[in-house]
């Protein structure tokens, strides 16, 4: 493995620097874990995948660093088929869930140990792990042991550990996860700037989709071992291609039906109690196939008269969260229909029981498969 | 605020502290009273055995006193010789005041029907000694001044400086004199110490190679445990728990059942070597020697100690995150070395409880190198034993535990010194 110097922050997705290729894997030689994974990812690319437990991410993160071999496929490192090299031969960066700081050694020792077995001079090792604890703010816990630190102070030098040997690819496998709300957002950012000031690249899996969406560039949406959907985290808020994301990813009201007509981009469909609404066709099949359509709780208008797709619903719970109040609604028979009413001058009160309209736009309105 | 220097008070005035002890005091007498039980069972089984055997151990009133054993009668014995030894000096020669206080001596044994237990107290330390008594007994009576003549008539024996030695140091019941021969030294004629002529040195020889096997089999123990334990703690629940079963069957089954199969096993006509000579790998003639010699008790109490290292080792290591390894790994670490540097050094409190524990039973290990030892697979434990049950010299046996108990003690205390006791885990 010839070493790299971190690269300048240059998100050019098109050299790819780490290539999935038809990867498969099974554990017991009956069911497929990964079933069929085709993904490149870019250098100084920040790759999330994101997904339930079980969907194989944490599988197709184990085989990338070498401690999982892949059933059938291959995958390329810097253009290399790595399924042969041995972890440590990978240089890859790994930040554990649980950390892996090594209990019986120092901060300091543990920062030195991937230095000393690539037999670099103590100088040049000290210098470096002073400068990897600087850029994690730990300089003054050098001699500490990882047991007198808190769970935060662990992560940085968690991360500190994975970036000193100035690896090209960081794997991170949900880091976060042990941290409470507040220091796991604080993290987030600090992870995603080092990652720009650094231009590594980074595969990071974690099953919390609000963390995949603040700090990727991308975002490979995981279930059942296929990747349901790789995009941009604002287009996989915003276009779902399948009925498992526009669930899994943010908050989703689905309405199921069938499609009684197609005119271009805009499907008519039938919902099950006998309305019709119109709605973008997204992945819904021909006519007469069943789907089910996806609407942002905050593409919903309340109280509009006259809109598109207009309709009456009628309130069950209203909740009370400060910048919106989040109403509960019954709509064409789906009870839990969530709305976002924005806590603005002069907005629409509501009262539980109350009859009122909701309409939304056919274009916020997406017609997926059936699920 | 309260001023901070005065002691701090309860609402109702009372001080704080003792407020606080008389609140715990219930808690802690209903502890102690849970733990009175063990605590006399500990004292009575454990404590006080102890005790008894280092009194004993230097403490040996053979020549001092008779103990009727139909009355329990105690009469102090051997008062005039016992006062001769006070008067003069050590390595006087015996006078004809000496021998006159021996004869009359005599006599009074003699009457109390004591001489042979006399004379085995002197027998420990000078062989023959003890039917010099009784024939000298038997005739005491009869003796005529000049006492000296006479006695060396009976026996010329009685003129060897080293028996006078030997009774100058049993005239006082406390002595240093078994420690003296549990370390293979005595007192020459002028109370001097020396080392006993070197075909009669036994016990150093014995604690040398008890010692010795037993390091060796700790370590035999340590390497065949280490990757079972590894094996044991890697592997899925369902499939260690059966393993875990042949690990610990040998707990369930007698230690004498386990040592006798060594031997159907080990013997010269036994399964290993018919099995050899069946398959031809030896000739019929020289079949292997490998039970009834130290081989047999290597082999043996490596068997049965060998659960001992594994189980400190299964503890330690099952709780270890396979990610320590996998972070070593991906950090560019060989297996070997993140084996060596990673794996490993979590690993070493197993170690030091189990080496610590198996070394200290073969140290004190008895039936199997009795069993299957021969003559050369003896262990301290075994003399002891002897000194116990066979030549019946309570006190050498006491002084040998003693030295096995205090050398643990030590080799204990060094353990702490280097590896920390408190880094040990037992499970």
């Amino acid at each position: 493995m010839q070493d790299r110097e971190p690269n300048v922050a240059t998100s050019d997705t098109d050299s790819a620097f780490v290539v999935f290729d038809r990867v498969q894997k099974s554990y017991d030689g009956e069911t497929l874990v990964v079933k069929d994974l085709n993904l490149s990812i870019g250098k100084g690319e920040f790759l999330t995948m994101l997904g339930p437990s079980g969907s194989g991410k944490t599988t197709c993160l184990m085989m990338l660093a070498g401690f999982e071999t892949a059933t059938h496929g291959e995958i390329l490192l810097d253009g290399r088929p790595i399924n042969n090299i041995p972890p440590h031969k990978r240089g890859i960066g790994m930040v554990f869930q649980n950390y892996a700081l090594f209990p019986h050694m120092t901060v300091n020792e543990n920062l030195a140990f991937p230095l000393e077995v690539r037999g670099m001079g103590k100088d040049e090792r000290e210098a470096k792990v002073k400068r990897a604890l600087e850029m994690v703010q730990m300089g003054e816990f050098g001699n500490r042991r990882p047991a007198q630190l808190s769970g935060g102070q662990q992560q940085r030098i968690a991360l500190a550990r994975a970036l000193v040997f100035d690896p090209a690819l960081v794997l991170m496998d949900e880091p976060l996860g042990a941290l409470d709300k507040q220091l796991r957002e604080h993290m987030q950012y600090e992870i995603k700037h080092l990652h720009e000031n650094l231009g590594i690249t980074v595969v990071y899996v974690t099953h919390d989709q609000s963390e995949a969406l603040t700090m990727s560039d991308r975002v490979a949406v995981f279930d059942d071992g296929i990747i349901q959907q790789l995009a941009p985290p604002a287009e996989l808020y915003e276009q779902p291609q399948n009925s498992f994301v526009a669930q899994f990813i943010g908050e989703n009201n689905k309405l199921s039906g069938k499609v009684i007509a197609l005119d271009g981009d805009i499907a008519t469909v039938q919902l099950d109690d006998g309305e019709t609404c119109t709605a973008l066709a997204v992945n819904c099949g021909g006519v007469g196939s069943d789907t089910l359509i996806s609407v942002r709780p905050e593409r919903v208008s309340v109280a509009a008269q006259g809109g598109p797709n207009s309709t009456s619903a009628t309130v069950q719970e209203l909740i009370y969260l400060g910048d919106h109040i989040r109403c509960r609604l019954t709509v064409h028979g789906n009870d839990e229909f969530v709305v976002k009413v924005p806590n603005s001058a002069g907005h629409s009160h509501l009262s539980v029981g109350e009859t009122t309209q909701v309409s939304w736009l056919a274009q916020d309105a997406r017609a997926l498969d059936a699920g | 605020m309260a001023d901070i220097s005065a002691p701090l008070t309860t609402a109702d005035g009372k001080p704080l502290k003792a407020a606080l002890a008389s609140a715990q005091a219930r808690a802690r007498r209903r502890a102690f009273f849970l733990v009175l039980p063990l605590l006399a069972f500990v004292l009575l089984t454990f404590v006080a055995p102890i005790a008894q055997m280092l009194h004993r151990s230097v403490h040996n009133p053979g020549f001092t006193t008779h103990t009727d054993i139909g009355s329990g009668e105690k009469t102090p014995i051997m008062v005039n010789l016992r006062a001769w030894f006070k008067e003069n000096p050590p390595g006087t020669e015996p006078d004809e005041a000496a021998y006159e206080a021996l004869v009359k001596d005599l006599v009074v044994l003699r009457e109390l029907k004591a001489p042979g237990s006399v004379g085995t107290r002197i027998n420990y330390e000078r062989a023959g000694s003890r039917s010099m008594f009784t024939k000298a007994a038997r005739r005491a009576e009869k003796l005529e001044p000049p006492y000296k003549e006479a006695m060396l008539d009976l026996d010329e024996d009685w003129a060897d400086p080293e028996l006078w030695q030997v009774m100058r140091g049993a005239s006082s019941a406390y002595t240093f004199n078994f420690y003296l021969a549990a370390l293979d030294l005595a007192r020459d004629a002028d109370g001097s110490i020396v080392s006993v002529d070197e075909n009669r040195q036994v016990y150093v020889k014995l604690f040398t190679r008890t010692l010795l096997l037993s390091l060796l089999i700790t370590f035999l123990c340590f390497l065949l445990a280490y990757p079972i334990a590894h094996l044991l703690a890697t592997l899925p629940l369902r499939h260690s728990n059966l393993l875990m079963i042949f690990v610990l069957l040998p707990f369930w089954t007698s230690l004498l059942v386990r040592t006798t199969s060594w031997i159907v096993l080990l013997q010269s006509q036994g399964v290993v070597n018919d099995t050899l000579v069946a398959t031809g790998i030896l000739d019929d003639d020289s079949r292997i020697q490998m039970i009834y010699n130290q081989t047999g008790t290597i082999i043996a109490m490596t068997h049965i100690l060998l659960p001992f290292m594994v189980l400190p080792l299964y503890s330690v290591m099952r709780p270890i995150n396979p990610s320590y390894v996998r972070a070593a790994r991906s950090l560019g670490a060989t297996s070997w070395t993140a084996f060596r540097r990673i794996y490993f050094p979590q690993t070493v409190p197993g170690i030091g409880a189990g080496a610590l524990l198996v070394f200290i039973l073969a140290v004190g290990y008895y039936i199997t190198p009795a069993l299957v030892g021969g003559a050369n697979g003896q262990l301290i434990s075994n003399l002891i034993a002897f000194h116990m049950t066979k030549s019946l010299n309570w006190s050498l046996a006491a002084a040998l535990a003693a030295i096995l108990l205090g050398g643990i003690l030590v080799l204990y205390w060094l353990y702490d010194r280097l590896v920390g006791i408190d880094n040990l885990k037992l499970g």
